[in-house]
């Protein structure tokens, strides 16, 4: 573990948990053949809460987050976006709910340049009525709306220009650009999975940064980390993850480094993963 | 910060720029350097005459078709290996229906027939989730029995005017029908796939396919409507030969596929899917008809301009396969 620049372990905030949270997820479970990747999850996060979500790999966390987009289906399980249940359960109908992921593998298509990957699934597009309806893109306006995104969010593209393909960037670019894309569309949750894993100290700080800008939109963030000095410094609570089991939460600002070990072993307890909820 | 142009650029950096902002420049290049070539070393023999040049163009027709149509089948990560099998369907059963119901149910019969295979071909791609390489294989065989099943091996003439007019040799406002025909195809392809939400969405299915699921992209009807846009372009093929040659055979389009592939990734269209032009494709198919035409007139015989297709395809195949590996 890499200690990031400047640990501050985040200051015991008071997150108004009288309205409905901004994401909910109850008892999820789904198995692959006889492995159970996750075996009834649950948590949830307020708007304007960070929440991390730990665990050793192969925990269940990554195919948590995929359950919940309905990247793929569990076979139970309940997901609640700001009160209301989504049914739907696709990507499509997640991102239309508001919520938005950055993904390990960032879901950039290589071959598209980078307003196009901004924008995918949610292009601009040019007139009304019938004309819209053929979905002619306004490339113009996606490009400058684009441009101003990334300087918005200090995404450097050095030489590169927007109609580059994404393919022609550094690691530290495409994360910036998944990142800026989640956080652009990502109106009530977004959930970051390894969102700083490739990346510098200075990219770093910058993501961690967005998601305290996030945070205090009002957005609920997952936050996925095996960095505790990332997770300490940014998140509020701690969801902690064990062969598919959440296992419960603590508050960061009542605990230690040390203690996110613990918790990841198992030999410290949590308050439990539906307590609060 | 963002665009960054203002800086100066190393030789190096230079010449990545030329190669990358060149490469879809090579199509044309390559069509003019062949057009240049013959143009010179066959003017006596006619090669650069109004009538020659037409007549590349008209008899290239129905490749120019497919290999437009088949970048979106390319560019979504597809492949379509029973368009000359349509080809010959849509012809036939065109022939069939026009010589007793007329030329607008002859035509109508013949989408509906191509419109089917293109249909099937999605579908039971998607939903057996076997490769398309595998199902259009299969397709290519029942298409291909029907259509010899249904004329018993024999041709069929089309002896109408009014198909040969729109299809055929005939002329609109004094410029060959086959021209218009490439010229529609062109600018609506083109708009689809490089100016649409459907053709980024086709391209991103492409590209990355796990990523165009997690951003919630319709990846199955995407890919179904990439094989049925390949089987239309094979259907208003089939009509145009049809059209032409005033008859359908079962042969016709059966070794145009390989040509149609070969026009579509010289004109620039990745074999991997991602990446594809229209215009591209277009110029490819003409490269390659000029190309055996041009060869004609030097005296080369069939089984030599075979050959030499053959070692065309080869060579626009592994310059696409290198780019992929850089």
């Amino acid at each position: 573990m890499t200690p990031s620049p400047e640990v501050t372990p985040a200051q015991a905030r008071v997150i108004d948990r009288s309205g409905a949270p901004a994401l909910r997820v109850e008892h999820i479970t789904k198995s692959y053949g006889a492995v159970r990747a996750v075996s009834d999850a649950s948590l949830a996060v307020w708007p304007g809460e960070v929440v991390g979500l730990i665990g050793d790999n192969g925990a269940g966390k990554s195919t948590l987050v995929k359950c919940i987009v309905g990247r793929t289906h569990p076979e139970s399980g309940a997901v609640f976006v700001g009160g209301v249940e989504l049914h739907a359960r696709s990507p499509e109908a997640a991102r239309a709910a508001g919520i938005e992921v950055v993904y390990q593998n960032l879901a950039l298509v290589d071959s598209l340049d980078i307003a196009a990957n901004l924008f995918l699934g949610r292009e601009l597009t040019r007139g009304q009525g019938a004309l819209g309806r053929i979905g002619l893109l306004s490339r113009r306006r996606m490009r400058a709306e684009a441009a101003r995104v990334l300087q918005e969010f200090g995404v450097d593209l050095g030489r590169a220009s927007l109609s580059d393909p994404v393919d022609r960037l550094s690691g530290g670019q495409r994360q910036g650009i998944a990142v800026a894309r989640a956080i652009v569309w990502g109106q009530k949750v977004v959930m970051l999975d390894e969102p700083a894993a490739a990346l510098g100290v200075e990219q770093t700080e910058n993501v961690l940064g967005l998601v305290e800008r996030l945070r205090d939109q009002g957005v609920g963030v997952i936050f996925i980390s095996h960095n505790m000095d990332q997770v300490m410094h940014v998140c509020d609570r701690v969801f902690v993850m064990r062969r598919g089991q959440t296992l419960g939460w603590a508050e960061t600002a009542a605990v230690s480094t040390t203690d996110l070990v613990g918790f990841i072993t198992g030999a410290l307890p949590l308050h439990p993963a539906t307590e609060g909820v | 910060m963002v665009a960054g142009a203002e800086r100066k650029l190393g030789p190096s950096e230079m010449w990545d720029l030329v190669q990358r902002r060149g490469r879809p420049l090579v199509p044309y290049l390559g069509f003019l350097l062949i057009f240049a070539v013959f143009g010179i070393t066959e003017h006596s023999k006619g090669f650069t005459s109004g009538t020659n040049l037409r007549s590349i163009v008209e008899q290239n027709a129905s490749i120019g078709v497919m290999a437009m149509t088949y970048v979106f089948v390319l560019s979504a990560g597809e492949i379509d290996l029973s368009i000359g099998a349509t080809v010959a369907l849509v012809a036939l059963v065109s022939a069939v229906v026009l010589e007793h119901h007329g030329v607008l149910l002859g035509v109508l019969a013949g989408l509906g027939a191509g419109l089917s295979v293109g249909l099937i071909n999605g579908l039971l791609t998607v939903l057996l989730r076997v490769p398309s390489f595998l199902i259009t294989l299969g397709m290519t065989s029942v298409v291909g029995g029907i259509g010899e099943a249904m004329t018993n091996l024999t041709s069929i003439g089309v002896p109408n005017q009014h198909f040969d007019n729109v299809f055929g040799s005939g002329t609109v406002a004094g410029i060959p029908s086959l021209f218009i025909w490439l010229i529609v195809v062109l600018v609506i392809a083109h708009v689809a796939l490089k100016g649409s939400r459907f053709g980024r969405h086709i391209l991103a299915v492409g590209g990355n396919r796990d990523a165009a699921l997690s951003m919630g992209l319709r990846v199955k009807a995407l890919r179904v409507s990439a094989l049925v846009i390949s089987s239309l372009g094979a259907t208003l093929a089939g009509l145009l030969y049809a059209g032409r040659l005033q008859g359908a055979v079962y042969t016709l389009g059966s070794t145009d596929l390989l040509t149609v592939i070969a026009a579509a990734i010289i004109g620039g269209t990745s074999l991997f899917g991602g990446r594809g032009s229209v215009p591209g494709a277009l110029v490819g198919a003409l490269l390659l008809g000029m190309l055996q035409e041009g060869l004609v007139l030097f005296g080369l015989t069939v089984p030599d301009q075979m050959i030499a297709e053959g070692l065309v395809v080869i060579v626009a195949v592994s310059i696409s396969l290198r780019e992929r590996a850089e």
